[in-house]
């Protein structure tokens, strides 16, 4: 990426609708940026409050919110750098309004040492264009096993723990884990599929698996994980989250473990809150994903949820996977789908159907995955971190894959008619992405 | 009885991928063209040229012995160049996608591809990387259009008519592509369909297929004109979908006793291979009111129409 000579001076974003959900702030006026941090988003700073030198951006009829901050992402390195490495997947977040990435730890090896973690850290500084903060394993080679060391992978720079894509199975190893956890305040998250009951499924389970003649995966076998995991996280006390959840059921427990006092949160992904098994129509693999998308009332409700804060964080589940995984008979496709590049496009196809106000869609996508994870992003506070992006949000395009700066090209969206992308992303006050 | 084909019949199609989406015009045409070659089959001289310099390749990834030299069979009656290919013999087992797969056999421009697959999508998923026309010899448990014509035309031809039947299916329903077929054929042509088996090896939503459902023969077989059987694979006797082989026979395998709840004189049918002892029994399999025998020789005659109305199609036809 070039960076521009206008790199350290000082940028106002004028005239421009300024959301930040981190306070219910929605404004036409100007954001200052200086020194990396964000200096006061008010009405009227013009360009006579500015500082000398100042680049004066006029953002007429555009949005400024705060950067993404992308809670879930599956990424190669180390390992598996053929299907995306820290700096392309940084290229599509910035691509995206993805100010930082959480990356997962599922590479190979996992991320379950320190060295590991500072690998990844100094990798994505010397690489990367956007900030990187790594989740790392709960159990060593996410064998679902052996407690890591997450003290000192915490003080190393994870942000989280979780085994990625696996679902610790035996509870007393999570039980466990959530107790130590608790006495470092870590977060622990968790794909919540109980992996006997998912067993071949390949798709949710019901008629349209049935008249494809695909095994199916009952929801149960979702719910049944995080009623599980809220009677561990009663008994332990821990910090606990849920990667993805996807139907009505799993939003009873949720809610009941939330109303009940418990420290459970939860994500969804961009996919599940927009597609649902109809959409995978005559077996598109790139719509196999796990959990797999289930039916429209599920995908309503949880569209419903995260507008009203019962779930709180809409991820990517970025997941490059390429054709020779996904040009398969779609039992034997891999599941995953990329999400970095696209997720606030897609996100946006709520705000304009009205299905979600704009700051409660923002607020998960930036300041609340920030809060569960105590990372300073995701506000436009005096103050904070100068990760701030600008929106067009009525801008028609077509998704071509092959404009993708991701690796791999499996999108859902392939061809999708979208309103709305993101003009500039600014990270610590440079600019990294422009749209021209 | 004979019913003379329409010569003008064309499905107006590339492919045959399945029943869904065939109307029932597609199906009675493909039936009535069926009998004609019912009648050539039975002659000394079985020979066509509606094939004749055609390449039909029979590209198996499941074993199969019925439905491939059922094909072969078709596909040379009507004069075309037949070549066999299935897994064990060839690069399909040296890791090569089906993709590939797809690409290199189009490469040597075959007309005809009939393909076995056990992924379900596996063959639409060929169909769209080569430029010939595709036949789905059944793929994983999504369907089997050619057994459901077959059927089809084996009723017909013993009932004079499809509208109006009750057909029970017993058996493996979750894992059958020969069941989905069956369904969506049978309903697109006015039969009542009624599906019967363990809660185990039914699909989750199957009601909203438009059958009836039970989970006993007495119930299930009632007033049923037709008895259609399914192969239960043995390795889902074993406790993964019901408990044991003699279990499954005590309750769902067809004997005479169970075959005396349907209708009297109610016709009994088997896609083959059968399981003697465990979902049929052969006083029935063998018995008056079989039909498997018949349903073998309709099979020849069914896939002679589908190759002869998908040649058509064919460019330079």
């Amino acid at each position: 990426m070039t960076m521009m000579l206008s790199d350290r001076r000082p940028i106002l974003l004028a005239n421009a609708r300024i959301v930040d959900p981190s306070r219910d702030l929605d404004l036409i006026g100007d954001l200052l940026i200086a020194d990396g941090v964000v200096r006061e988003a008010k009405k009227g700073i013009g360009a006579a409050g500015v500082p000398e030198g100042t680049d004066v951006i006029d953002c007429r009829g555009k949005l400024v919110a705060p950067g993404l901050v992308d809670m879930r992402a599956f990424i190669g390195e180390p390992g598996e750098a053929g299907r995306e490495t820290l700096a392309s997947a940084s290229q599509a977040a910035a691509a995206g309004g993805v100010t930082t990435i959480i990356c997962q730890p599922d590479t190979s090896p996992a991320i379950d040492n320190p060295a590991t973690v500072d690998y990844v850290l100094r990798r994505a500084r010397d690489t990367g264009i956007v900030h990187v903060h790594p989740m790392a394993a709960i159990t060593k080679g996410l064998e679902g096993k052996e407690m890591t060391e997450i003290g000192l992978l915490k003080a190393a720079g994870a942000v989280a723990f979780t085994d990625g894509a696996k679902s610790v199975t035996n509870a007393q190893v999570m039980r466990r884990a959530l107790t130590y956890a608790g006495d470092f305040d870590a977060l622990i998250v968790h794909h919540i599929e109980e992996p006997n009951l998912v067993g071949d499924g390949v798709m949710n389970e019901g008629e349209f698996a049935a008249r494809l003649g695909l095994l199916g995966i009952p929801k149960a076998a979702e719910t049944i994980m995080l009623e599980r995991d809220a009677r561990l996280v009663a008994l332990s006390g821990g910090r606990y989250h849920a990667a993805s959840v996807t139907c009505a059921e799993t939003l009873d427990v949720l809610r009941r473990a939330k109303d009940a006092g418990l420290n459970v949160t939860a994500s969804a992904s961009i996919n599940h809150v927009t597609l649902n098994e109809i959409d995978i129509g005559p077996y598109r693999t790139f719509l196999k994903l796990s959990p797999p998308l289930r039916a429209e009332d599920d995908r309503k409700l949880l569209v419903q949820a995260v507008a009203g804060g019962l779930v709180d964080v809409v991820v990517s589940d970025h997941n490059p996977q390429d054709v020779e995984t996904k040009r398969l008979p779609f039992a034997e496709a891999a599941p995953g789908a990329i999400g970095l590049e696209t997720m606030l496009s897609v996100g946006l196809r709520l705000v304009h159907s009205g299905e979600i106000e704009l700051t409660a869609l923002l607020r998960a996508m930036s300041t609340r995955p920030a809060e569960l994870l105590g990372l300073p992003g995701g506000t436009l506070r005096s103050g904070a971190p100068a990760d701030v992006i600008v929106v067009d949000t009525e801008l028609p395009w077509v998704l071509d894959p092959n404009e993708l700066k991701s690796k791999c090209k499996n999108t859902p969206f392939d061809e999708a008619r979208l309103t709305g992308r993101v003009v500039r992303t600014i990270v610590a006050g440079r600019t990294v992405y422009e749209y021209v | 009885m004979t019913i003379a084909p329409k010569p003008s019949f064309v499905l107006s199609r590339r492919h045959l991928l399945g029943i869904e989406g065939l109307s029932q015009n597609d199906i009675s045409g493909l039936l009535d063209l069926a009998e004609e070659f019912v009648e050539l089959n039975r002659q000394v001289e079985k020979k066509r040229t509606s094939l004749r310099g055609r390449t039909q390749i029979n590209l198996f990834f499941e074993v199969s012995t019925r439905t491939q030299a059922s094909f072969e069979l078709a596909g040379k009656r009507l004069g075309a160049d037949v070549m066999n290919m299935s897994t064990g013999s060839s690069s399909m087992r040296k890791g090569e996608t089906l993709i590939d797969t797809a690409i290199t056999l189009n490469a040597m421009h075959p007309d005809i591809i009939v393909v076995r697959h056990h992924a379900s999508g596996a063959v639409e998923l060929l169909a769209r990387k080569v430029d010939c026309s595709v036949i789905n010899a059944g793929d994983g448990s999504h369907e089997h259009p050619t057994q459901a014509l077959l059927d089809a035309l084996t009723i017909r031809r013993n009932k004079g008519r499809i509208e109006g039947l009750l057909v029970a299916i017993c058996g493996d329903i979750l894992h059958s592509r020969v069941a989905r077929s069956n369904i969506i054929l049978l309903n697109a042509m006015g039969a009542r369909v009624r599906v019967v088996a363990p809660s185990t090896l039914l699909p989750p939503g199957v009601e909203r297929f438009g059958v009836e459902v039970a989970r006993d023969m007495r119930e299930g077989l009632a007033d049923a004109d037709i008895v259609m059987m399914l192969r239960l694979q043995k390795e889902r006797m074993n406790g993964s979908y019901v408990p044991s082989m003699s279990e499954y026979f005590q309750y769902y395998g067809l004997d005479e006793k169970k075959l005396a709840y349907a209708k009297p004189g109610a016709l009994v049918m088997h896609p083959g291979p059968m399981n003697r002892g465990v979902e049929i029994d052969s006083i029935v399999a063998d018995g008056a009111q079989s039909l498997i025998r018949e349903q073998v020789e309709m099979g020849v005659a069914v896939r002679m129409a589908v190759l002869e109305a998908l040649s058509r199609n064919l460019p330079n036809a």
